[in-house]
């Protein structure tokens, strides 16, 4: 099939390659710096729905940008900061906890929406703001280059910016240094006087405030609108791009850009009349194969040192 | 010493936990400025519930801490080192991945702007490692370190936190003897240096070598404190256990026969690809204790893994009385007659929120006393779990008990009793005594010796010197996976002597290896 060539080795694919692969990075990231602390949240498809919706509110009654993201990263706070008393102080089961955020947030969302504007499904009723594109001087300048990177929306210029501020969170700051001692042996920060709970804290909260920038990204970046269950699974494509990134930043990106990659594809393929459940599917089947296969890799590596 | 000046008073210590269990009562406790005291007493006799109390982990019901004659409120751990008091654990308190350094300065990081000072962390390090002969790589990672130079950046961190009073728990347990000398050699530069160091061991000859007095305390109060000089091992033993003990295993000449555990050029693979055992050949034959001595770590826990089943191996072959054992299961091996008590009790030993008897007969439960078409017979159950409770001496309650509220050496002599009782021929016992009090050290040996007279074989695997020279008949040394030496008496051997096989330091011929091999 030569033309889904033709459609990916286009300058359209590729900036759309980069505008589905944004609000990954950045909830992967949230995870990224919460697994290092030595927690799994799995509530962060239900903190995004609820930042998403939040966000356009906030800018709906705030008229202007700045409420609408305050009340959005305040709103993902929130949440995270429930998921994180359940399961820290209450010692609740984090799948319990993770399971109990997203199915608060996909009821709340609606029930909240429908409250301010009357409808059940999106907010296009209401004048909400989106975050701005920004063109870069000189590079946009530059043939098909210029065309691909520039242009894009402040958030996903932030989440690069973000991906190297986690690094340094991480790598280099004394709170890092705590986060990644709490998650490998809680015992052994614990025995030097450290916090645990309270670096869990930190790190879920850091997490949320990630998480709601990719919802916030959804409803008032890649669409002006909010839309129920907009989400649509992004929020454990991120944990899965975590995993798979072994909880190490660049990894974590590079893993984001190939799930967003099959993400692009099925938008691509949808217009070559396959069937759409077949190309929905794609994302997660390319998890699946792109585990076995590095698997696959890695024990025939091992094999062959052997020999 | 001209005049003594006390660093640490504890007074009237009572701990008294949710569950009634009374851990300490009316414990007094006094350590002076700049000596080495050690603290003694069975497991379960309330050392560590102590020595919690004192570093902020647990909270006592009643009592008060003294330090530099003034009192003090411990709440938590950041307390207790504010104060002075560090605490060296039994189990390593490290965060694998990082550096030594990174461990080190964790929670008091040194900053530059928003950064770590990495510079001056490194400088921080060197310089109190290099005052105090505690000499390890700064930049290297912990995983990547032996056991012994894990517990020098144990010590590291309590130095740098300014500590003047150090506890170490059972410190010697996982080194070499080498390793051991090292330590106390660093231990007496700490104390002539000032430094209060209190020494929880239940190996008297250490305490014998080391310390200047010894508080001993059984079933959770002070059975007295002695200078070390005026008490013999025998006296502190009895004081420990509340009888006279054998400090000595006391056994026949064996009497060897036929092979029972045939290895042949066995190579194991960890997940890495790293050789763990390398082309290991022995013969172990009925009638004698055959002992794997070596560091924790050079193989042997691969090597156990593969005879019981529990792991694979890449080449070679095992034969268990003439099976062998390629694609057997586990199971298929123990109808072999096969027993394995298991070197983490609570990991592989024992289920924990079991009761006694469920424990003991979980490798019976297929047999049809136990169980009749699918359902388990549970009077028989609870008739055999007192049977096994009174015949293996296990102090309980009940047989009904959760195992997990015992202590170390109990839940070992269940342990102990489930795999005796299903008449093994070959009995793999990975480290049979660790962290199990006098009392039950003996009672395990002399049942493993008893097996032995029986023309039974036993695979002792211990890092405990004492233990493997005192309870092996012959034994081998394995070293980086690979067998150094072959002793085929073991009686006639130093812990000097193993000590060097067992670093590496020395090899035998291959010759001399071969011979473990029987043929």
């Amino acid at each position: 099939m030569p033309a889904i060539f033709s459609y990916i080795f286009s300058v359209d694919f590729f900036f759309m390659w980069i505008r589905v692969a944004t609000p990954i990075i950045l909830v992967a990231l949230g995870a990224v710096v919460c697994e290092r602390s030595g927690v799994v949240n799995l509530g962060l498809e239900g903190t995004m729905l609820i930042a998403a919706l939040f966000g356009v509110l906030g800018s709906y009654f705030g008229k202007g940008l700045l409420p609408g993201f305050l009340l959005g990263i305040a709103s993902a706070l929130v949440v995270s900061l429930l998921f994180a008393f359940f399961h820290l102080v209450l010692k609740a089961n984090n799948v319990l906890c993770g399971t109990a955020i997203n199915t608060l947030a996909a009821g709340l969302t609606v029930f909240v929406l429908q409250m301010v504007t009357g409808e059940k499904g999106t907010s296009a009723s209401i004048k909400s703001y989106s975050y701005p594109e920004v063109n870069i001087p000189i590079l946009k300048d530059i043939p098909i280059l210029g065309e691909i990177l520039s242009g894009h929306n402040l958030l996903t210029y932030l989440a690069i910016v973000l991906l190297f501020v986690v690094m340094f969170l991480l790598f280099k700051t004394p709170l890092g240094l705590r986060i990644r001692a709490v998650g490998e042996n809680p015992h052994a920060a614990e025995s030097v006087g450290i916090p645990v709970v309270r670096i869990r804290f930190i790190a879920i909260s850091i997490c949320g405030a990630l998480a709601g920038l990719g919802g916030m990204y959804l409803s008032m970046a890649y669409l002006p609108i909010f839309a129920r269950d907009m989400t649509a699974g992004r929020g454990f494509i991120s944990l899965a791009a975590c995993a798979m990134g072994r909880a190490n930043p660049i990894g974590v990106f590079v893993s984001a850009l190939v799930f967003a990659f099959f993400d692009g594809l099925s938008n691509i393929l949808q217009v070559l009349r396959i069937p759409a459940e077949f190309v929905q599917m794609m994302p997660y089947a390319a998890t699946i194969l792109g585990l076995t296969i590095y698997s696959i890799h890695r024990a025939h590596s091992l094999q062959r040192k052997h020999s | 010493m001209t005049e003594t000046q006390e660093a640490l008073r504890l007074e009237g210590i009572t701990k008294v936990y949710p569950n009634g269990v009374i851990a300490n009562k009316d414990i007094n406790f006094s350590v002076n400025v700049g000596e080495i005291h050690a603290l003694s007493g069975e497991n379960g006799a309330g050392k560590t519930t102590l020595m919690k109390i004192l570093f902020g982990e647990e909270k006592p019901t009643a009592g008060e801490i003294f330090i530099d004659g003034d009192k003090v409120n411990i709440q938590n751990p950041s307390d207790a080192i504010r104060l002075g008091i560090g605490l060296v654990h039994q189990h390593f308190m490290l965060v694998p991945s990082l550096t030594v350094t990174e461990n080190l300065i964790l929670g008091i990081e040194p900053v530059k702007g928003l950064r770590i000072d990495e510079r001056k962390a490194r400088d921080q390090v060197s310089e109190i490692s290099k005052k105090y002969h505690l000499i390890v790589d700064p930049d290297a990672k912990i995983q990547d370190l032996t056991v012994g130079q894990k517990q020098k950046v144990e010590i590291l961190k309590t130095l740098l936190r300014g500590v003047r009073i150090l506890i170490l728990d059972e410190p010697t347990a996982v080194l070499t003897p080498q390793e051991t000398k090292e330590l106390f050699y660093e231990l007496k530069l700490l104390r002539s240096a000032g430094y209060t160091i209190i020494f929880i061991s239940h190996k008297l000859n250490e305490v014998k070598e080391l310390c200047d007095r010894i508080t001993i305390i059984r079933h959770g109060q002070t059975m007295g404190v002695f200078d070390v000089s005026s008490v013999s091992e025998e006296e502190i033993s009895r004081l420990m256990v509340g009888r006279a003990v054998k400090l000595k295993v006391e056994k026949e000449a064996a009497n060897p026969g036929a092979a029972a555990i045939r290895v042949r050029g066995l190579t194991i693979l960890d997940d890495s690809g790293k050789p763990k055992v390398k082309n290991v050949s022995f013969t172990a034959r009925r009638g004698e204790i055959f002992g794997v001595a070596g560091v924790e770590g050079n193989g042997q826990s691969q090597l156990t893994d593969a005879i019981t089943g529990l792991g694979g191996y890449q080449s070679g072959s095992i034969e268990i009385n003439g099976l062998n054992i390629s694609g057997k299961s586990v199971r298929e091996i123990r109808e072999h007659k096969l027993s394995h008590i298991p070197e983490d009790r609570m990991k592989t030993g024992i289920a924990p929120r079991l009761s006694i008897e469920n424990n003991v007969i979980a490798d019976k439960i297929f047999r049809k006393d136990f169980n009749r078409f699918g359902f388990l017979n549970l009077s028989k159950i609870a008739a055999y779990g007192l049977e096994m409770v009174n015949r293996f001496r296990v102090s309980c309650k009940s047989a009904q008990v959760h195992i997990n509220s015992l202590s170390g050496g109990n839940i070992q002599k269940v342990v102990l009793a489930r795999e005796l009782s299903s008449d093994p021929d070959v009995i793999i016992a990975n480290q049979p005594t660790r962290g199990v009090d006098v009392g039950a050290t003996e009672f395990i040996r002399q049942e493993l010796v008893g097996m032995r007279n029986q023309g039974k074989t036993v695979f002792l695997i211990s890092s405990d010197l004492g233990e493997i020279l005192g309870l092996s008949d012959s034994l081998i040394v394995l070293y980086e996976g690979e067998i150094t030496a072959y002793f085929p008496d073991a009686s006639s051997v130093t812990e000097e002597e193993l000590g060097r096989y067992m670093l590496g330091v020395e090899k035998q011929s291959d010759a001399e290896i071969r011979r473990a091999v029987h043929e």
